[in-house]
């Protein structure tokens, strides 16, 4: 069989005329009755066999397809009286406001009516929409008192929600509002935006309703066999009843009251089978008392039709699970445990040159783990493995030409994603390794663009199907052509935590290791490269941790740049730097300066950047599998740890510190006194109350400040003592985890709580807590803690704090809502522009956008940090003054 | 080759680098200009630097097909994830609240029609910018001042039916405005004052005697108008190195641009709306993407310029500021489906039934719907491979 593939031109709208309902219908539904006793579908009932099949072996009555094959067939209910469209009613108000209540035509003369006509053919000659032109006639229309030509005079028409229409406290039957509508004139209805072609006014009113195919509305089974409907038919059973009714006392020649209350009756059904949450209408509800999904609500909304089913799909092939870290796979590869592996197959096209290999893969069929899961023979029949009794049949029918869907393996292609995938490094192509246990393996190194932690994170894994798709895959999607953020044009992915710790401690100036140990840490990060020659010091020969760094490095890379311990002395001695801080790599060896967050770090590598830039994706990735590995080895050698004592100060420390607060707390009182004597100068354009409002916060958070630089001032000097190393001040200063402000809040002070940026007010009245006295403006009784985490927070401070904490947790909760709606937005509103081949950016349309993308015509992610050329470093380095001046510098 | 290569004179480099003006961004070139003017160069390596310079600005290129928009929305979506919610920070000057963060980027994004807090930063002229005084003086100028903020609190008479204002003696001598000043404004809106008033009091008179008249009274005479730019609320002004800048809450445009003595080159209003009328289209595009960035920036979070670009041009191609959303770009796009999967499905639906509406399925969402490749990136080759005759 072969399939004629067919390509969808386009799509046109339109409205159902009464004749068109009636042409398509392939029933008349009359009774309200869905199945007899005996569980067959009723001829003439809402589910009659003529509109299609949803139960398994019964037959379609019109095109005699089973399920699957019929794709289901309108029917049609007569309606015994019109009724008006919910959704249309608000169009059906503004056209009745504008035509003559006589003769049918537009309120407006002739000529205007022409000129209205030439403007909307000249808006639409030029691609716009002319809805701002009928709108506007519209308008001019209903002010006319007197029709220009039949000179009937025009009464007021108010439009009732949700349906009714008022003319001078006449109610307009749905009868009386087609009957009008049939009135309009052909370039009427054309000037009112009507295309004629698809659509007539009094259509809006309907006469016949469509009946949608049971395969629209499927009733299902439940456990206990009874038979539970759709909504739609619970809908369709209601209109049919009163439809019924009505035809009957009109039939009968019942008093007009009593139909018109059936016919009203018969529009609320109508209306609420269009739409359930009309304003005004209560929302027809279930038995149980849940309101019905109708047609409307089965569409819109993040679970309607277009979000949930066309716009978002669901795929085969796909995995999910935990993840958990391996810094001994690579950054572009991804652990894949063997029951997935198991799971999900990727197919493979029989050749000669693998079809024994294949056999072999199909022979050990889906339960030992090489395998396969089913094979797809020559002609398209496909065949599931494991349950068939003679492998050797299934082995004939492998043949070239065929297909075999094999387990996933080594070294195959897959997707990898974390959810909420925020930019286009959320979903990257990894390289497979099958691996023991239930979770996703992934590089640390791949953390930051995932936005992934170890918490219990899950991802997804998508198999690929296709050889283009894989090609893709892996040209355009792997983890090293990822690198670079097309956000700024930096390295996105690189060293966290221990990487940067690790390259840290291994790169410092004190760092030596005996020629053993040197050996030692590049065997086990797998480095085999030849060792350079040894320092000497008295006859004993040592390496230092630069040269076993240095030799990851390209041995052509010149480059230098501040490191991120710099401590931004107002005149920067470079390579003279005291600490180390200033990197100067010359020729693939580093000759100052340490590697820290600012070397190959997520977000600021610039050594990791220049690598990329200079040497390739390829080569940028195995510096980064390399380096991390090496720092790891290194810092499993040096040894590294912290603890509550790394915040520990000596009682000379603790005092000035006390001191420092305790004066704070003073200087805070003599402002307030300064405040109620009345001699406090105010800020201009501000009250006195915000005026020490603002001087308090700043003495205190100077204060904090103060004890801040107090505590790294003892901690570094125990740093410096060899042997008491403090492991949490090495992360912080080298970027690897936690800031200074941290050490801060744990060893000294933690500071003023704030509650919308002020100082916590609220609680009692005039006081936070009954512990204070009426009026209290105190540091104290305002939130400010002035213990440390290390020493603990008395209750009222812990109080306070839990009140900041609290905020954060609820800005948070309220942000991601905020940010991910908006760009929800951004994305639809730019998601069509992309670049032509001229170099413009354009939209669908064709219109031009921009002549060049950022007025350069440059792809933010091969810039250098937004730059297009880097002229600076291309002069250097052809004039040979070192390369100095890499780039902004951060 | 052991001979010392000569040295190219500036004249012979500049002359060198015009041939290539043409082939690089203005901004390249003056980079190039720029890093080559002091370095002695050979002719040899003067024509390495531009091969290499050209190489590069070639190799920076967008390709073809590159989905921009997107890549644009998620940079500018992805950090906004990031920022802090913050509203009131205090950005440069501690007295003046300014909205930041995520809050004020999506009201730049929604382009609203007043921010919820205008700021206008106004630098002056060089006779104005570095005097205190004559700075001073616009600022005076510029600041809104009604009576009520000189007075300071209003007595109301029963028994005389007269309402009198005591004045502000510190708020007049800082506005320097006297009780003459205020009689005569207050004579000027038709309210009449008693003839006793002196600089601390004045008295103004009513008709009736109902309490209800005597409030009113009071009231329209605190809102009487003494001076100054309707809208500009407060001005702080500041000293930025040599010159004064005056900050202001509040923004008025047009009328401040009118001030003499102000610099109408380098003044700014964070209300992108009033920039689109006063100084036209192009400047609200330049505006949005200051603003953006700026607000980016104050965070710490890095985004490339083009991208703001691509979402400023975005929201200003058709000469009005429109927002990003329905009401704005998603809401004018040609494609039925594309409305329909965004927002507001039914209606667009109805409508699109109305107007017969052809749904061309040219964009993303219309293609993903149908289920078939996108025309981005690689989806927008159309290459089929040639078979030989055998193999058909």
């Amino acid at each position: 069989m072969r399939i004629i593939p067919k390509k969808i031109e386009g799509v046109k709208f339109g409205l159902l005329s009464p004749e068109v309902i009636r042409k398509i219908s392939e029933a008349k539904i009359v009774t309200a009755d869905t199945y007899d006793e005996d569980g067959y579908p009723i001829e003439g009932g809402l589910m009659d066999p003529r509109l299609g099949v949803v139960d398994p072996g019964l037959k379609c009555k019109t095109c005699g397809g089973r399920v699957g094959d019929c794709p289901g067939h309108f029917g049609r209910i007569e309606l015994a009286r019109p009724v008006i469209h919910v959704g249309y009613a608000k169009q059906i108000n503004k056209i009745l406001r504008a035509i003559c209540r006589k003769c049918g035509r537009l309120l407006l003369p002739e000529e205007r009516i022409k000129e209205y006509r030439r403007e909307i053919r000249r808006a639409a000659k030029v691609g716009k929409s002319g809805d701002n032109i009928i709108e506007h006639l519209f308008k001019e229309a209903r002010t006319a008192k007197v029709c220009p030509h039949c000179e009937k005079e025009q009464l007021d028409i108010r439009f009732e929600k949700p349906t009714s229409f008022v003319e001078n406290k006449n109610r307009l039957s749905p009868t009386d509002v087609r009957e009008r509508l049939e009135r309009i004139k052909d370039e009427d209805a054309e000037v009112m935006g009507f295309d004629l072609s698809v659509a007539r006014p009094e259509w809006m009113v309907l006469t016949v309703l469509p009946v949608p195919p049971v395969t629209v509305r499927p009733s299902i089974t439940l456990e206990s066999g009874e038979r539970s409907e759709d909504d739609l038919t619970h809908k369709l059973v209601d209109i049919l009843r009163i439809n019924q009714r009505l035809v009957e006392n009109v039939e009968a020649g019942a008093p007009q009251l009593i139909i018109e209350d059936l016919w009203e009756l018969l529009q609320y059904h109508i209306t609420t089978y269009f739409n359930n949450e009309v304003a005004g209408v209560p929302p027809a509800r279930h038995r149980s008392g849940r309101p019905l999904k109708t047609l409307a609500q089965r569409l819109k909304g993040k679970e309607g039709r277009f979000r949930s089913n066309l716009s978002g799909k669901r795929v085969n092939f796909s995995a999910r699970t935990v993840i958990s870290p391996d810094p001994n796979i690579g950054i572009n590869e991804v652990g894949v445990p063997e029951v997935i592996a198991k799971e999900l197959t990727v197919p493979v096209r029989v050749t000669p040159g693998n079809i024994e290999h294949l056999k072999e893969v199909v022979r050990r069929g889906p339960d030992n783990y090489p395998g396969a899961n089913y094979i797809e023979r020559v002609d398209g029949g496909r065949v599931r493995l494991g349950k068939v009794k003679n492998i050797e049949d299934v082995l004939e029918k492998v043949e070239v030409g065929g297909k075999v869907h094999r387990h996933l393996r080594d070294g195959d292609v897959v997707m990898f994603n974390r959810q909420p995938s925020l930019h286009r490094m959320s979903i990257m192509a990894h390289e497979v390794r099958v691996m023991p246990y239930k979770t996703f393996r992934l590089n640390l190194c791949v953390c930051p663009p995932y936005n992934a932690d170890f918490d219990g994170d899950e991802m997804n894994l998508h198999a690929i199907q296709g050889e283009e798709a894989r090609a893709e895959a892996r040209v355009l999607m792997r983890v090293q052509e990822q690198i670079l953020s097309p956000r700024f044009g930096g390295p996105i992915i690189g060293g966290i935590h221990d990487h940067i710790s690790g390259a840290y401690l291994l790169t410092r100036k004190e760092t030596k290791f005996t020629p053993e140990e040197a050996a030692q840490i590049l065997y086990n990060a797998g480095i085999t490269e030849e060792l350079p020659e040894p320092k000497d010091e008295n006859g004993e020969k040592y390496y230092t941790g630069k040269q076993l760094f240095s030799l990851l490095l390209p041995k052509d890379l010149n480059l230098s740049y501040k490191a991120k311990i710099c401590k931004k002395c107002e005149v920067c001695t470079e390579e003279e730097c005291e600490d180390d801080a200033y990197v100067v790599i010359r020729n693939g060896e580093i000759i100052t300066g340490v590697m820290d967050e600012k070397s190959f770090g997520a977000f600021a590598g610039e050594l990791l950047d220049r690598i990329v830039k200079d040497y390739g994706t390829d080569e940028a990735q195995r510096f980064l599998d390399r380096v991390t590995k090496l720092a790891i080895s290194a810092i499993s050698k040096v040894g590294f740890s912290t603890g509550v004592d790394d915040e520990d100060l000596p009682r000379e420390g603790i005092e000035r510190i006390e001191e420092i607060l305790n004066k704070a707390e003073q200087d805070v009182e003599k402002l307030i006194q300064t405040y109620e004597d009345g001699i406090l100068e105010p800020l201009p354009g501000r009250t006195l109350e915000e005026t020490l409002e603002m001087r308090i916060m700043q003495t205190l958070s100077e204060a904090r400040d103060k004890t801040g630089s107090i505590a790294n001032e003892y901690l570094e000097k125990v740093s410096e003592e060899k042997g008491k190393e403090n492991g949490a001040r090495i992360m912080a200063v080298s970027g690897a985890r936690g800031s200074l402000l941290n050490l801060t809040q744990m060893a000294a002070c933690v500071g003023q709580q704030a509650v919308r940026g002020e100082r916590i007010a609220r609680g009692y009245t005039k006081r936070t807590l009954p512990h204070f006295k009426w009026g209290d403006r105190g540091a104290r009784a305002k939130g400010f803690v002035k213990s440390s985490y290390k020493k603990g927070l008395d209750p009222l401070e812990y109080f306070f704090h839990s009140m900041g904490g609290r905020e954060g947790l609820v800005d948070t909760a309220v942000r991601t809502s905020q940010s991910g709606y908006m760009q929800r937005r951004l994305i639809n509103a730019l998601q069509d522009l992309k670049v032509e081949y001229d170099g413009t950016v354009r939209d669908t349309k064709g219109v031009i956008i921009e002549f060049k993308h950022g007025e350069d015509g440059a792809d933010p992610s091969k810039t250098d940090w937004g730059e297009v050329v880097n002229v600076k470093k291309i002069v250097s380095s052809v004039t040979g003054t070192g390369s100095r001046g890499s780039k902004n510098g951060g | 080759m052991t001979e010392v290569a000569k040295h190219l004179t500036k004249n012979e480099i500049l002359a060198e680098l015009e041939k290539i003006k043409e082939d690089v961004s203005p901004r390249v070139y003056q980079d190039l200009v720029e890093a080559v003017q002091d370095v002695k160069l050979t002719k040899d390596q003067l024509k390495k630097i531009i091969s290499e310079v050209k190489r590069r600005y070639e190799y920076a290129q967008v390709e073809p097909g590159e989905a921009v928009g997107v890549v644009a929305a998620q940079s500018m979506g992805e950090p906004s994830t990031q920022m802090t919610m913050r509203t009131f920070h205090y950005a440069g000057v501690a007295e003046l609240n300014v909205t930041l963060g995520l809050p004020r980027i999506i009201e730049l994004v929604d382009a609203r029609r007043t921010p919820s807090t205008p700021t206008m930063t106004i630098y002056l002229d060089e006779d104005h910018a570095t005097d205190r005084d004559k700075a001073k003086e616009i600022a005076k100028q510029i600041e809104t001042v009604v009576v009520g903020d000189v007075v300071d609190k209003s007595e109301i008479d029963l028994v005389d039916s007269r309402v009198t204002l005591v004045l502000d003696k510190y708020e007049l001598q800082r506005r320097e405005l006297s009780a003459e000043d205020i009689v005569a404004k207050l004579n000027q809106s038709k309210i009449k004052v008693k003839d006793d008033w002196d600089s601390e009091r004045i008295s103004l008179v009513s008709s009736t005697s109902s309490i209800k008249d005597l409030r009113r009274l009071a009231n329209k005479a605190k809102d009487v108008y003494l001076r100054g730019i309707k809208g500009i609320e407060r001005v702080v002004m500041r000293r930025e190195g040599e010159e004064y800048v005056i900050y202001t809450e509040g923004s008025n445009l047009k009328d401040v641009l009118k001030i003499p003595g102000v610099d109408i080159t380098r003044t700014k209003t964070n209300d992108i709306v009033e920039i689109e009328s006063v100084l036209g289209i192009e400047a609200a595009r330049n505006a949005i993407i200051n603003e953006t960035l700026d607000t980016l920036d104050e965070q710490g979070l890095r985004v490339d310029v083009r991208h703001l670009m691509l979402i400023a041009d975005m929201m200003t191609v058709d000469g009005t500021v429109k927002a990003i959303g329905r009401h704005g770009v998603s809401g004018e796009k040609a494609s039925v489906l594309a409305r329909a999967a965004f927002e507001i499905t039914v209606d667009h639906l109805l409508r699109a039934g109305i107007k017969g509406e052809v749904e061309d399925l040219s964009g993303i969402v219309e293609n993903v719907i149908v289920g078939r490749p996108v025309m981005l990136g690689t989806g927008m080759v159309e290459l089929v491979m040639k078979r030989s005759k055998e193999e058909a």
